[in-house]
Order: structure tokens, then sequence, then C-alpha cells
């Protein structure tokens, strides 16, 4: 095993590990599950962009496949050698001087393919790939075909690395690459102004966590050479070393370092009080939204905590912190996620509040349950967004839940996935979601580790009766959510462009827009396939359904009103002219748009306007609000108006439609994972052997006996003979409860949102309605932040820079206005004094010389010549005793010894 | 041949200079470009000639490429043409050559520039400036490198104030007189070193030297007390303005704006450069004490730089108010050139830092980003360049959605941000990471006596300002992304719909910069193995407590 001969003393401990690996797989190998991806970027980004789709996809899809192949069979290998894969390539980062003044690596390229990078990387890979799958129909009007897929190649081969990496800095490099590619994704339609500035709060306020985390990193780093003479940043090297000197860590050090790189991962992963970029990382494309935005990069910082178990468990006071933030989160994004009617928006406070679960896990120690919680979550929230984007696709760009509903019959695979998913989600067992919340809040109620913390053992159990109540929400605003969207009465038949299509005689007043025209596609649906060669024909019911997405055009200014853009639509009738320099965003209704102007008809139907014809522009695919109308409708700019594309298939009049193959196949497979993984963690409890725990054991088992006090739940089922936990009722009270409240939550919301239709909803907001619109605004954090952070910091730049202006530059410009009068009178006393006295000692020399001379008969040259000599004869000696008086060697001998 | 390199990498762009001046005006780019190439050549001879672990034979001890003649005899201590390389400045060498070679290809639209002034002229200037930094970094004799700090002067005062901008002779006076001022400390040091070492104590009569080999050997031991910590703050102030250090900087903004893009770049990527590299070549090795009593305000001054240049480097995205000085009239203030000026104070707040904590993390952290921000901000500089030759002006606000109409421009100034906001993988990250770690190195029991029984302890100072100092990352982030915002997202200014995108020569002015940061930030050893000797022989040379207490 040629790879060991890198491994420096350091790494000693790691190496024996992968000595017992039998397979040995070259370093090159283990390095390309990250590599592949990042390949992939780099062909669609030089090669790509001129090649046609097909193999854009082929090759974008292919390396994650080829990735998620090999990821299959590290994990065989590790799963039958029971040890970590090492895969070394050489030094990276030299950090000179630490080790008896010789140069020492500190970090290098060097993955580990542990048993926690195992699930990590199968998570990533095979939800990677099907996501990416899901992308080619998604996407597949997007002029920046390309482009799209280059990112999220990228995201992936980053993402990779980040669980890979053997090092903090390695890590690093992965989170801060995902921010990256999550930034590009999120502004990926960066024509309209929200989705860049969406992907710039992202960054910059996972920046504000990056900044904690480099510091608690540093810290700890610095600490542990200083005082153990180990310089190392390497996962396994720091494990060795702060579990041999874990007694001798002062408490104040870990508790510090840990809160630093928690406040990183809450960056990362989105929780109080950094979560406000999440909500708006919505901007991107859906299917970002799932990969990055739910299944994987989100949960980076859960799982920087479970790799670093062995430290946290170290200080029971930061792990409170872990947990009461994670708590608190789960159930402030839960509230927020109730009044929220932008069905992304609702997933994305979802996994706020579930990102919250997965801290309350790691934070009482319970790391195996947290990462648990982070696998099934991958699955049916990525199967939610999916769903969520099937759902928009289907209905042309929409996103508001309230304009949706009946979608049950016309999309009954994106229903049924959904609905399995959200059942998931909500805790109903034996879906995955009941598993992984239930072993948490298990682990919540019973954790005895922050009884030396001061808060005692009843903290466990506010965390508890907490993570319960937020369970409870997430079962019904997913009921909300699921009643909303698919089982309440059709709202965008009426409303919509295609009024009256979804409705039996619903066809309204007889305007340009052929009415037949919406009852006719729906009808086409079921009865005649759509011709999908003569586009053209075809009425425009929904107008610009999807184009919406691409902004582009510029001349609208930002913030009007939707409504606006509805009159700016009416006045512009023409089709759009230009070609754009942007895709439309993924369905192809292009040719409605372009063909029929449909800007006739807006201004006959005016609550179609308003409600319909605008807002599906509006909320044009992923994207949000208002801008992409213009687009639309206006010049043109956004469009590309080549009829062919469009996918003038069997859907995309407007109707709502079931989502193509590509589509179904990633739902389907993500609903039968969010149905089948939780098996993987049916606890003892139950009859099952947690196979997940068992898993994860050899990663965070070292600590599970340290956690001062820690009830052993976890580790009693290591050992099967151990039938402890058995005897305890309250797990099985628990679990009823965990029951109770997920049916709760469930029944609850069917009873306000199914069978009283919402009424009680609309009657609490009115009764409450500062209440409601509070939480509607998200608590007015967005607002808190602007005004207590931004804003002064804007005028911080300028009072700086005007400072910089005014003061320094200033002082620098006095000080040449000092020096240009200081000439000038000097300039003047020169010429009225010094040249004055000059001249006047001529005179006065000559009328003193006339009076002279008469009394003086000697020679006045031999005068001056006694008096040049003589002058001379001073210079000279003043000379003399400058060279041998050397005056600087003066000072120095007067003041240099008395420092 | 090989004894004369580093000659050849200062005399080439003389006699191009030279031959420019004589040679026909049809002939003058040509010559140029021949003779910046020649420059680059040799310099990357130099660098790959160049071993880190010197050979022990080697006449003077730590350097290479010797070059060593008596160029002014003088009875008490010969001024000597005196070359040579070590790790500290190899890369600096190899800085400038490439560089001042992609900055004449960036000068070659000359023409389209429109200012009517000589041709000949700005490329001879060009090449003497060139040849002038080469010495800089290569002399080993204080006079000499006095001699090039000061001839590297006039060409840049003539080139920022004949072919700069509107406000160019007010740039290029501040620059001038503020430059020239901080020298004027520079030599009285110089005088008051060579009056005060005697190399030879046996023999009777005082024998001065300016030979910095022979000084930092000699000088820890002599120059100590209170009147050596002056000189340390007069060489200080020196270096600080080239640097520039708050509260000196203010010359650079204005230059950097007045001064047309090839000059912004060099300016940026290896004027600035100077400063630092005269901490680390003088006041380091010859003035330790005064380094460590030093060290905290160092410190402080690089945090300062860091947080406030990226203040006001933010401050230029949503407008500063002024009033021009001539007319009296008000206007808002958004230049992107601008931004960027600043934030290279903020980078190089980034080298005080390292240059602080006087270890080897840091010292080389110091260096390693002298090399990045050359390499960034130049790619940043010859950026807005490309859109200012095509727009015509750099207001942040007047621009707005380029990515759509300029897709390579857009990847490329996006590489260049993310380079400069120090995303990990680029080469930005792994300096910035150096300096932070020599930051939370440095410190230890050891205390600061600030005043008089007034102590500080260095762990705490160093630790608190470093953390600081990382804060600056986020908002480099915050202006970085936010100007990216401004000029390349958004809906595409319907005015910039026909702009072209970068064309060949662009490219090829910015990709190899590209690929440099994006290769050292992968594997930076190619540059840190370069200069890890030379760097850990300055911090055992130094001699701070806190490294010796390390090394031990």
């Amino acid at each position: 095993m040629d790879l060991h001969t890198f491994v420096s003393a350091l790494q000693e401990q790691g190496s024996h590990a992968a000595e017992a690996a039998a397979p040995a797989f070259s370093p090159l190998m283990v390095w390309m599950v990250p590599l592949l991806p990042v390949f992939g970027f780099l062909f669609q980004t030089f090669i790509g962009r001129k090649l046609p789709k097909p193999v854009v996809s082929f090759v974008s899809c292919g390396v994650i496949f080829a990735s998620c192949v090999l990821s299959w069979v590290f994990f065989f290998s590790v799963k039958s050698a029971g040890q970590p894969i090492v895969a070394m390539l050489g030094p990276w980062v030299q950090v000179p001087g630490l080790k008896d003044g010789l140069l020492s690596v500190i970090a290098e390229h060097k993955l580990v393919v542990d048993q926690l990078t195992c699930v990590m990387i199968l998570v990533i890979t095979n939800i990677g790939f099907l996501i990416h799958v899901y992308s080619i129909s998604y996407m597949a009007e997007e002029k920046r075909y390309a482009r799209y897929f280059s990112y999220l190649n990228l995201f992936t081969g980053f993402m990779l690395i980040l669980v890979m990496a053997s090092n903090v800095l390695l890590m690093f490099v992965g989170w801060e690459g995902v921010g990256l590619c999550s930034y590009l994704l999120i502004g990926f339609w960066f024509e309209k102004k929200e989705n860049a500035s969406a992907g710039m709060k992202a960054f910059v306020v996972n920046r504000v966590g990056d900044l904690a985390f480099t510091i608690g990193a540093l810290t700890l780093f610095v600490y542990l050479g200083r005082t153990f003479g180990v310089w190392t940043i390497d996962f396994q090297a720091m494990k060795e070393v702060i579990t041999a000197h874990k007694d001798a860590i002062p408490m104040g050090l870990s508790t510090f370092v840990c809160i630093m790189l928690f406040i990183g991962a809450t960056g990362k992963s989105a929780q109080v009080p950094l979560y406000v970029w999440l909500p708006d990382a919505m901007a991107g494309p859906t299917p970002v939204s799932a990969l990055i935005h739910a299944a994987t990069m989100v949960t980076a910082g859960v799982y920087m905590i479970a790799r670093l178990n062995f430290l946290f468990v170290l200080s029971p006071t930061a792990l409170a912190v872990v947990t009461g933030v994670g708590a608190f989160t789960a159930i402030f994004a839960g509230s927020i996620g109730i009044a929220q009617n932008d069905i992304k928006k609702v997933l994305a406070y979802s996994t706020v509040s579930q990102l919250g679960f997965m801290f309350m896990g790691v934070g009482v120690g319970a790391f195996a349950a947290g990462v648990f919680h982070l696998f099934t979550h991958a699955f049916f929230k990525a199967c939610l967004f999916l769903g969520s984007g099937s759902v928009i696709h289907g209905m042309g760009g929409e996103q508001d839940i309230t304009k949706m509903g009946g979608l049950k019959s016309k999309m009954p695979y994106t229903y049924w996935t959904f609905l399995l998913a959200s059942l998931a989600l909500s805790g109903v067992p034996p879906l995955a979601g009941f598993f992984s919340k239930d072993e948490i809040l298990w682990q919540a109620w019973s954790t005895t580790q922050f009884s030396t913390t001061g808060l005692g053992m009843w903290y466990g159990k506010i965390i508890w009766l907490i993570g319960a109540t937020a369970a409870a929400t997430t079962a019904f605003y997913m009921t909300r959510l699921v009643i909303k969207t698919f089982l309440d009465r059709p709202k965008w038949a009426t409303a919509s462009a295609f009024s009256g299509a979804g409705l039996p005689g619903g066809k309204d007043d007889e305007s340009e827009l052929p009415q037949d025209e919406s009852m006719l596609d729906l009808g086409a649906i079921k009865k005649k396939p759509k011709n999908p060669s003569s586009p053209s024909n075809r009425p425009a019911p929904l107008p610009g359904p999807m184009k919406g997405d691409e902004p582009a055009s510029a001349d609208l200014p930002e913030d009007e009103s939707m409504l606006d853009f509805g009159k700016i639509a009416r006045k512009k009738a023409q089709p759009p002219p230009a070609p754009a320099p942007v895709p439309a965003a993924s369905h192809g209704h292009d040719e409605h748009d372009h063909d029929h102007g449909h800007a006739h008809d807006l201004p006959q139907d005016e609550s179609m306007l308003d409600l319909g014809r605008v807002r599906p522009f509006a909320a044009a695919h992923d994207a949000h609000d208002s801008h992409d109308a213009p687009a639309a409708h206006d010049s043109g700019h956004g469009h590309s108006d080549d009829s062919g594309h469009g996918h003038g298939g069997g859907h995309g009049h407007g109707e709502p439609h079931e989502s193509p193959a590509f589509m179904l196949f990633a739902l389907i497979v993500l609903a039968a994972g969010s149905a089948a993984v939780g098996f993987l963690g049916w606890p003892p409890a139950l009859g099952g052997t947690n196979v997940f725990e068992h898993w994860l054991a050899p990663v965070v088992e070292a600590h599970e006996a340290k956690a001062a006090g820690h009830e052993t739940h976890a580790k009693a089922e290591h050992e099967p003979a151990s039938e402890e936990h058995h005897s305890n009722p309250m797990e099985y009270v628990l679990m009823l409860v965990s029951i109770g409240a997920a049916a709760g939550g469930i029944f609850f919301g069917w009873i306000v949102y199914g069978k009283r239709m919402g009424v009680p909803a609309k009657d609490f907001t009115e009764k409450h309605k500062e209440l409601y619109e509070l939480v509607r605004d998200k608590y007015r954090i967005d607002e808190l932040y602007e005004a207590a952070v931004i804003n002064p910091l804007l005028d911080l730049n300028e009072g700086t820079c005007r400072f910089d202006n005014e003061v320094v530059d200033g002082a620098v410009n006095g000080a040449a206005r000092v020096g240009i009068i200081v000439a000038k009178g000097t300039g003047l006393v020169d010429n009225e004094v010094v040249d004055a006295a000059v001249n006047g000692a001529a005179v006065a020399t000559q009328m003193v010389a006339r009076k002279v001379r008469r009394a003086q008969t000697g020679n006045i040259k031999q005068y001056l010549t006694f008096a040049l000599v003589g002058g001379l004869f001073v210079i000279a000696a003043f000379c003399l005793w400058l060279t041998r008086t050397n005056l600087w060697s003066t000072f120095t001998e007067t003041f240099g010894g008395n420092r | 041949m090989n004894e004369h390199l580093l000659s050849l990498t200062i005399w080439i762009p003389i006699i191009g200079a030279l031959l420019v001046t004589i040679a026909p005006k049809s002939a003058t780019k040509g010559l140029s470009v021949l003779a910046s190439l020649g420059a680059m050549i040799a310099s990357i001879l130099v660098a790959a000639r160049f071993t880190p672990n010197a050979p022990p034979n080697s006449p003077v001890p730590g350097f290479q490429l010797i070059e060593k003649y008596t160029w002014i005899p003088i009875s008490t201590g010969n001024i000597e043409y005196f070359l040579g390389v070590d790790g500290i400045s190899v890369t600096m060498v190899l800085l400038t050559g490439i560089l001042s070679f992609l900055c004449i290809l960036a000068s070659w639209g000359f023409e389209h520039w429109h200012t009517n002034k000589g041709i000949k002229g700005y490329f001879a200037l060009f090449l003497l400036l060139e040849a002038g930094m080469m010495g800089v970094f290569e002399s080993l004799d204080f006079f000499l490198f006095y001699v090039f700090w000061e001839m590297m002067l006039l060409p840049m005062y003539f080139l920022i104030g004949i072919w700069g901008g509107p406000r160019r002779e007010y740039a290029a006076i501040k620059f001038f007189l503020y430059t020239l001022a901080g020298s004027v400390f520079m030599l009285v040091v110089m005088l008051a070193m060579y009056f005060t070492v005697d190399i030879d104590p046996a023999t009777p009569g005082r024998q001065g030297t300016f030979n910095l080999v022979t000084l930092s050997n000699l000088g820890p031991a002599i120059f100590k007390g209170f009147w050596w910590k002056m000189a340390f703050l007069g060489l200080y102030v020196g270096f600080a303005i080239k640097v520039p250090v708050f509260p000196f900087h203010t010359w650079l903004p204005d230059a950097h704006v007045e001064a047309p893009t090839p000059i912004s770049v060099i300016l940026a990527g290896v004027l600035l450069k100077m400063g630092t590299y005269g901490l680390l070549r003088i006041s380091y090795p010859l003035l330790p004490e005064a380094a460590l009593w030093f060290a905290p305000f160092m410190m402080a001054f690089g945090t300062w730089n860091i947080i406030y240049g990226s203040l006001c480097a933010m401050a230029q995205i949503r407008g500063v108010p002024r009033v021009n000085s001539q007319t009296g009239e008000k206007f808002i203030e958004r230049d992107l050139k601008k931004m960027i000026a600043y934030s290279s104070v903020a980078h190089m707040g980034f080298c005080l830092l390292g240059l602080a904590a006087c270890n080897p993390a840091g010292l080389s952290g110091c260096l390693f980003q002298m090399w990045n921000h050359g390499i960034i901000t130049s790619m940043l500089f010859l950026l807005v360049g490309v859109v200012y030759d095509r727009a015509h002006h750099r207001n942040i606000d007047g621009f707005g959605g380029l990515w759509t109409q300029m897709p390579q421009y857009g990847a490329l100034t996006a590489l260049a941000f993310m380079a400069s906001l120090g995303l990990p993988g680029l080469s930005g990250f792994v300096s910035e990471f150096l300096s932070f770690a020599g930051g939370f190195q440095a410190g230890s029991e050891f205390r600061f006596e600030i005043l008089p029984d007034r102590y500080i302890e260095s762990a705490t100072w160093f630790k608190v300002l470093t953390s600081i100092s990382i804060g600056g990352v986020v908002l480099g982030a915050g202006y970085f992304l936010w100007s990216y915002q401004k000029v390349f997202q958004g809906p595409l200014n319907p005015k910039y719909a026909t702009l072209s995108d970068m064309n060949p020569l662009e490219m090829v002015t910015v990709w190899p910069l590209a690929i440099i940061a994006v290769i050292l930030g992968v594997y930076p050893s190619f540059y840190l193995n370069i200069i890890m000797p030379s760097i850990n022989a300055l911090a055992v040379h130094m001699q701070m407590p806190w490294v010796t207490g390390m090394v031990k």
C-alpha cells in the first residue's frame, strides 16, 4: 500500500486503520468520487455550451452516476472491512516552523471514507443523481442548460469533498465551495435582481457563520499545538489527542470552540439566528432547492458536529446551546411555515425546522439519531421539493397554494408521492420520518448530560416538549399544504387565465381569448392528445406561463407590483420581437405567448388579470414575483421566440398537467425511499436492531460513554444482550406521544382545512390579525436585520469613506496647502526681506564705505582676502569637528543602553 | 551568463527603453514586448535556477545568483553593485517579470486610449519602471536599493501624470510627494546605519557598509535602544506609505483611479509589494528589537487596514457624496476602480497581519498574500479596464446585467472576485489562512510594554485582532458580491446590449493570472516550498520571544 508512504507521523493513527481495510483502493480511485463531478463541471463549462442538450445531460448525469457507483463500492468495502478507507494524494497547505522549526504539513489532500462519510456520500450521489435526472426535464427549456448542469456538477463535487475531507481545512474547501455553488444556483436566473440578491444574501450570511467557524477552528488548532505539541487539523489525529487528554482540556476552551463551530453550522444549516437566507434561497430552480437547500448542503452543519462529536461531548454547555437553538429553530420556523402561501416557502421553513430537529439530536449527544434524521429527511424533503417542482411545472409557474387545489386528479403521481413524503415528514409510522424523529425525541427526554450544566434534569424534558410540539406543527402545516395543493376545490380553474376551464360550465365572459381554449385544453389532455406539431395554433390560456422565469428584460422598474405588470402587459399588445438572451425556464409554453400575444386577451378579464393571468407569470416557475411578467409580455427580451422549443407535447397549455417521465421517475424513487429507509433505524424497543446506529457506532461511539451520565440507550443497543431499554416503559409512552403528535397535527389540519374548508383558519386570522400578520411576515426578522445590521453597516461604510475623503485625505491636502502657503510666505520673505536686506546691506555698505574710505587708507582687496580666509577657516574647523564627533553615535551612546 | 541573470532582468528593460526612444515609432510596441518578454524569461530563469535550500558553498549565505562589484569606492566603506535573491525576493522578481509583460500586452491598445500623448515615452518609461522594480527586489546593497527605489518613482509619476485620467496631475503629484517624503526617512536611517556599524572593529578606523547581508548579521547586536526604535519608525513610515497603511493610504485611490489600466496593474501588483518587501528585507532583519516593540502596533494597523479598507470599498457601491474641489460641484462617487483600490488597502492589511505575527506561518502568509494580491488584484484591474474600454465609465450603478451580454467576461470576473474574497480552492484563501494561523499562533505569555509599566499579553492581543481581521473576510464577500450583482446581474442595461465580449488579447492578459490563482489554490506548495527556508531563517533570525518558545 504505497499510499502509506505519504502518510506523515501525524496520520499514524489514521493509517493503521487503513491497513486493515481489506480491498486497497488507489487514492486516485477514491478521489474520483468528488473529482468526477468536477470534471463534469469543467466539461460543461468549456465544451458543454456548444453541445446539444442530450449530450450535456448524459455527461452530467453520467459523472454523478459513476460517483454513485463508486460510493456503493466503497460502502460495501467499509461494510465488509469495518475500517475507513484512506486516500492520500499529497500535502496541501504547509505551515512552516510548527514542529521543531521544520516544515510541517497541516493539511493534506486526503480523503477518508468511514461509516459516517459512507452515509453522506450515498445520500449525495444517489439523491444527487435523481435530481440530475429530474432536472433534464425540469430545465429542458433553459437556454443556459449546460451552465445549469455545470453548477450542479460542481456542487456535487464540493459537497463530496466536504464530507470526505480528512481535515478541517479541506472540509472548509467543500464548505465554502458548496456555498459558492449555492450562490450561483440561487442566482441562476440572475436577470432578476431579487434572485441575484438572494444568492448574495445566502453567501454573505454564510460567511458570517464561517467567520465564527474559522475562529473556532484556529483556536482549537493553536491550543492543541501549544498545549500538547500536536499541530494538526486532521480529524483522526485531533480525535486521538482530544480523547487522550479530555480531562486536561479546560471546559471554557472547549465550550468556546464548540460554540464558535456551531455558529458556523447555524450559517450553513440555516439555524436561528442565521437562517434568514434559506427561505430566500428558494429563488433558485426547484431541483436546486431539493438538492442543495434540503437534502445535502444545509445538512453540512449537522454533519460537521457529528464529525467532531469527540470535541462537542467535552462541553455539555455547548451541547445545551446546540440543543436549545435547534429546538427553538424547530418550533420557530415551523410556526412560520403555517402561514406561508408559497409552496416552496412552506417547504423551506419546514427544512429549517427539520434541521432544528437534527441539531436537537446531535445536541443531546445522540449523534447517530441526528444523522439518521438527516438521512431520512434527505429522502422525503427532496421528494417534497421535487413534487413541488412538479406542481409548479404543471401549474405553469404558479407557486401560490391559494391558487391551487384539486390537483390530485390532474397530477396523480405527483400527488401520491407528495402525500407519502408528507406523511413521512409528519412522522407517521412506519414511514421514515417517524423513526428518526421519535429517536431524537426519546433521546432528548432521556438525556442526562445537561445535569452538569446548571440547566438540570428538566432541560431535556423541556426540549422534548418543544420538539413534540414542533412535530405536531409539522404535521399540521404539511396537512394544510397537501390539502390546499391537491385536495381543495380547484382555484386555478376559476381564477386563472383559463378560467372556468376546470369547472363545468365555467365559461366566463366572451373575450378574445377563446373561451374554449381553456376548456379545450383541459379536455385535450383527457380526450385527445394535443397535437404538438401545431403549437402555434393553440390559444394561450396561461399567458407566458413559464417564460416568466426568465427575467431578462431590463426596462421595467423592479418594484412594480404585479398588478402594474399586468397593466403594462395589457398595454403592450404586440408579440415580443427580440430573441431572448435568456432561456425560458423550463416549459415550453413560449409559443403561445409569442404567437398570440396573449396580451390581447388580458384586458377583457380584469379579475383574471389580477388573480390569474398576472400571478402565474409572476410566479413563474420557481421564481417568484413579478418580474418575470414583463419579460413575458413586454418586448420579449426575455424570451426565446423560437417556437421550436417548448415541449409542445401533451402538456403545457396552462392547464395543470402531470410531469414528464424523468421527473416522475425521481419522484417515485424518492417516495419509495421516504417510505422505506426508516426501517434502518427500527428501534430495539420495537424489536428492531437500529442498523443505522450500529453502522455509525465506530464514528460516534467513543464519546457515548463519555458524555457525562449520558443515558446509555444507544450504547446498550450495541450489545444485543442488554435489554434494558425494553424495560423502560417511558420509551413506549413517548413513542405513543410522538404518534399522537403527528396524528393530532394531521387531524387538526384536516378539520381546519379539509372538513371545514379553511373557515376556522380564516376566522382565526381575522380575529388575531396582528398575530397572523406577524407570523406571515416571518416575524419580520429580515426587517429587523435590515434595521439593526445592514443599514447601520451601510451608514458606517459611508461614514468611513467620508472620513477618509474629508479628514484623512483632507489632512493630506491640507498639508499640501500649508506647504504652498509657507512657500508663498517664504517667497515673499525672500523677495521683500532677505533680498531687500541684501540690497539694503549693499546700499548701507556703500554709504559706510564712503565714510570709511576717508578714514581708511588700506587696500580693500586685502581686507576682502582676509575676510574670506577667516570665513573658510571657521567652516573648516566646523567640518573637522563634525567628522571627529559623529553626531549619530553621540545619540546612540547617549540613549543606547537605557531602553 | 548564469551569474548575470539578475543583471539581465534589470538591464534588458533599460536597453529596451533606450532602443524605444531611438527607434521609429512603428517599432515601439514590438520592441517593448520583446524587452519585457526578455525580462520575463530572465525572471523565470531566475526562479528556475533558484534552489530553495541554498547550497552551502554560496558566497553569501541564504542568497543565490550573487553579483557583487564595487560601484562607488569610498574610504569608509564602498557602495556596491550587489544583487542576489533569496526565497523572499525571488518570487517578487518573478511576479514583476510576469506582470510587466502582461501589462505591456495590455497596453497594446494604446492608440485607442486617445490620450494624444507620445507612445514612445509611455513604453520607454514603462520599461524603465520595470527595471527599477526589478532592481529594488534584487538589491542587497542598501544604497543601491535606495537608488532603484527612487528610480522607480519618476517613471511612475510621469505615467500617471501624462497618460492618466482627468485628475492625473493631482494624483501624480500626490503619489510622488508622498513616496518621496517616505523615502527621506529611509535615507536618514540608511546613513545612520552606514555611520554606525563597523564591519571590522579589529582594525583601527571605522568601516561602514551598505551591505544588507552584513548589516543584518551585525545589526541586531548594535541597533538597539530608543533611537533605533525611531529609526524603525522612520523606515516604517517610508514603507507604510508604499503598502499603503492607514493613514498614509489616500494617495492610492487617487492614483489608481487616474492611472491607465496597465499602470494600475503595476501599481497594485508590484509597487505596493515594495512596502512589505522593504519591511521583510530591511526593517525586520536589521532591527528585530524594534520590530518586537512595534509588533503589536503593526498588527493593529493591519487589522485597521482590513476593516477600514473594506468599509470604504463597500461605501463605493452605495455611493459617497463628494465635492469636486475645482468646480465645487457635488456628485455621488461610485467608482468600481476605487472600490478595488480600497480592497487593495484591505488585502495588504492581511500582509501586515502576518508580518506582525513574526512567526513562520505569519511571515509566509504575508509573502504569499503579497504574491496573491499581485496576481488577483491585477486581474481585477485588467477586468475593470475591459469594461472601461467599452463603456468609458466605471460607475457601479451604470451597468447591470452584463453577464448576459458578456458571458466570458462575467465568468472571469466572478472567478477574480471569488479569488479576491478568499474562496477556498483559490490561492487567496491559503495566504489569508496562513496569516490568520500566524496571528493566532503568535503571542504567548510574553507581554508587550506599551507604556511604561503598562503591559498587554501578546497572546490576547494577537488573537483578538486576528479575530477581528477575519471579519474583514465577511465584508469582502459583501462588497465583491454586491458590486458583482450591480454590474453583472439584474436585467441587462439596454445601453450596453451591444457590448462585445472580451477579445483575444484581453483573454491572453487575464487567463494566465486566473490559471495561477487556481493552481496555487489547489497546490500552494509550488510557492510555499520556494519561500519557506528563507522565511524560516528570517523567523529564527528575529528571535521573537513567542517564536523561539515555539521552536523550542
